[in-house]
C-alpha cells in the first residue's frame, strides 16, 4: 500500500522517472484541454448557447466573480492562475470516483508544487503591480522588527497550504483503501462522497488563498499611492489580510 | 520521504502547461464569448431604444400629421357643407321663384280664362235678355202703343231745353234734305200729322219731314237730322240697360282680378339635406 501516488513508478531512468501521479496529472490536463477545446470550439454570442457552453460560462463567471470579491481590481488577469488551480484540484478530486484512480493532489509532490507555485506567484503579481521597492517594503512593515515573522510567515504559509491539500486529499484515499478492506459494501460509497465534498471544499480554499495572498500583495497599499483609479464597492470590506488565520 | 523532486518538478511544469491551455481554450473564449454577448445586448439594447425613439418620433410626427389632417377635413367639410347650404339655398330659390312665375302665369292664364268666359257669359246673357226683352216688347207694341209714343215723342220735343231746341231748330232748318222720323211701324197720317204739327209748332218753323218705318228701333219714334237726333225709342233703354249691365259687369271683374287668390309658393324643406 502506498501513502501516495508517487510510490506507483511505472517506468524510471535514473533520477528522471513516471509515475503515477504525473500520468494522471497528464490525464486531467488532458480531460481539461480536450473538453475545454470541445466545448469553446463553437461558441455561441448569441443569446441561445448549449449546455456544456452555460456550465463552463458559469465556472468562468463565478470564479470570476470570486476573485473579485476577494478584491482583485482586474480579476481576468488572475484568472488563469488562480483558475487554473481550482479547476485542477477540484476535477483531481472530481475523478476519485472512477474506480482506479488516484488523485495526483494526495500526493505530497504535486501539493508542494502547487504551494510553490503560489509562493513564487504572490511576489511576481505583487512587483508586477507595486514594483520591486514597493513589495519589498511590505517586509519591514509595521516595523523592521517585523522582516523576519514576514518572511517565517511567507514560508509557513506556503508550506501549510502544500500540507493541508495533501493530508486531506491522501487522508480521504486512506479512508477508502482502509474501509474497503473492513466493510467493502455500502460504507465506503458514503466516505466516497463524503470525500468529493471534502476535495471541492479543499479546492476552494486553495484557491481563494492564494487569491486572498495575491491580493495582499497587490492591494495591501494606501489607496493614494494606487496607480489605478479604486473600484467602486466593497473594498474595504474584502481588505485582505496577509495571513487568513480564519482558514484551518 | 514524502516529497519526490522529480516529481514537484514534473508537476510545476505540469501545472504551467496547464494553466497556458486553459487560457487558451478555456478563460479567453469564454470570456470573450461573455463580453461579446454583452456587446450584443448592449448594441441590440442601444438599437431599441434609438428604434422606440424613432417609433416615439414617428408617432408624434403621425399625430401631429393626423391633427393636420382632421382639422383641414373639418375646415373642408364645413366649407363644404356651407357651399351645399348656399347652392340649396340658390337652388331652392330658383325653384321657388320658377314655381312662383309657373303660378303667376296659370293663374293669369286662368283669370284670362275665367274673364273671357266671363265675359263671354256676359255677352251671350246680355244678348239672350235683350233678344228675349226686344221680342217680348215686339210682340207687346200695337198701333196704340204707337200712339202712345208719338204722344211722348211730343212731349219730349216740347220739353226739351231751349239750347238743344234752338239747335236741332237751326239745323232742321238749315238742312238740304228733309228731317226724317223714323218708326218701327207704319204711322198712320193722324199720328203723322201730329208729328208734323208739334214739330211745327216746336220749331216755329214749317219742318219738311219724311217718315221712315226702322224695324230695330224696336218701338219708339226718333227725328233724325244732319248729325243731330232726337227721339225714344225702347231700342234707347235696351241699350242704355245694356251699357249699364255691361259696366256694372266690368266694375265686378275688376276687383276680381285684383284680390284674387294668392298662390302659396313651394314651402321649403327645412333640416333635410
Amino acid at each position: 500500500m502506498h501513502l501516495s501516488p508517487d510510490g506507483i513508478i511505472f517506468w524510471q531512468s535514473g533520477f528522471i522517472k513516471l509515475n503515477a501521479t504525473i500520468v494522471y496529472t497528464w490525464g486531467l490536463m488532458l480531460v481539461l484541454a480536450v473538453g475545454s477545446k470541445l466545448v469553446t470550439r463553437r461558441l455561441s454570442t448569441g443569446l441561445e448557447r448549449s449546455r456544456w457552453q452555460n456550465l463552463l460560462e458559469i465556472v468562468v463567471t463565478a470564479i470570476n466573480g470570486q476573485i473579485a470579491e476577494v478584491g482583485l481590481r482586474t480579476p481576468a488577469k488572475y484568472l488563469g492562475f488562480l483558475g487554473t488551480l481550482f479547476l485542477f484540484v477540484a476535477i483531481a478530486s472530481l475523478f476519485t470516483i472512477v474506480p482506479g484512480y488516484e488523485p495526483p493532489t494526495g500526493s505530497l509532490s504535486t501539493t508542494a508544487a502547487l504551494a510553490i507555485c503560489v509562493f513564487v506567484a504572490v511576489p511576481m503579481f505583487g512587483i508586477e503591480d507595486r514594483g520591486l521597492g514597493g513589495y519589498l517594503r511590505e517586509y519591514l512593515k509595521p516595523t523592521v522588527i517585523m522582516l523576519p515573522f514576514n518572511i517565517i510567515s511567507e514560508l509557513s504559509r506556503t508550506l501549510a497550504l502544500a500540507v493541508r491539500l495533501f493530508g486531506n486529499m491522501m487522508s480521504g484515499t486512506m479512508i477508502l483503501a482502509i474501509l474497503l478492506t473492513i466493510t467493502p459494501f455500502i460504507f465506503p460509497i458514503a466516505m466516497s462522497a463524503l470525500g468529493l465534498l471534502t476535495g471541492m471544499v479543499q479546492a476552494y480554499i486553495f484557491f481563494i488563498l492564494a487569491t486572498v495572498y495575491i491580493a495582499a500583495a497587490t492591494r495591501a497599499q494606501p489607496p493614494l499611492k494606487r496607480e489605478r483609479s479604486p473600484s467602486p464597492g466593497n473594498e474595504t470590506e474584502h481588505q485582505p489580510r496577509k495571513d487568513a488565520p480564519w482558514i484551518a | 520521504m514524502l516529497i519526490d523532486w522529480f516529481t514537484v518538478l514534473a508537476q510545476v511544469v505540469n501545472f504551467l502547461i496547464l494553466v497556458w491551455l486553459l487560457k487558451r481554450f478555456l478563460y479567453r473564449p469564454i470570456l470573450d464569448a461573455i463580453d461579446a454577448r454583452e456587446k450584443r445586448i448592449a448594441k441590440e439594447l442601444a438599437d431599441a431604444d434609438a428604434k422606440k425613439a424613432e417609433a416615439q418620433k414617428e408617432r408624434d410626427e403621425f399625430q401631429h400629421k393626423n391633427e393636420a389632417f382632421e382639422q383641414q377635413r373639418a375646415a373642408l367639410l364645413g366649407k363644404a357643407t356651407d357651399e351645399a347650404r348656399a347652392e340649396r339655398q340658390r337652388l331652392l330659390d330658383e325653384a321657388r321663384q320658377a314655381a312662383d312665375t309657373l303660378v303667376a302665369k296659370r293663374q293669369e292664364a286662368l283669370r284670362n280664362e275665367q274673364q273671357s268666359l266671363n265675359e263671354a257669359l256676359n255677352r251671350r246673357a246680355r244678348e239672350e235678355v235683350f233678344a228675349i226683352a226686344r221680342k217680348t216688347l215686339a210682340d207687346l207694341a200695337t198701333a196704340s202703343l204707337e200712339e202712345r209714343m208719338v204722344e211722348v215723342f211730343t212731349r219730349r220735343l216740347c220739353e226739351m231745353d231751349a239750347k238743344a231746341k234752338a239747335d236741332l231748330g237751326a239745323a232742321l232748318k238749315s238742312a238740304s234734305a228733309p228731317g226724317v222720323v223714323r218708326s218701327a211701324f207704319e204711322l198712320p197720317a193722324e199720328q203723322r200729322a201730329a208729328i208734323q204739327n208739334a214739330i211745327n209748332e216746336t220749331f216755329s218753323a214749317d219742318i219738311d219731314l219724311q217718315f221712315e218705318t226702322a224695324p230695330d228701333l224696336v218701338s219708339g219714334i226718333e227725328l233724325a237730322t244732319d248729325g243731330r237726333k232726337v227721339g225714344w225709342s225702347i231700342a234707347e233703354y235696351l241699350a242704355a240697360l245694356e251699357k249699364g249691365v255691361g259696366e256694372l259687369l266690368q266694375e265686378k271683374d275688376k276687383p276680381e282680378a285684383g284680390t284674387g287668390p294668392k298662390p302659396k309658393g313651394p314651402k321649403p324643406a327645412s333640416g333635410s339635406r
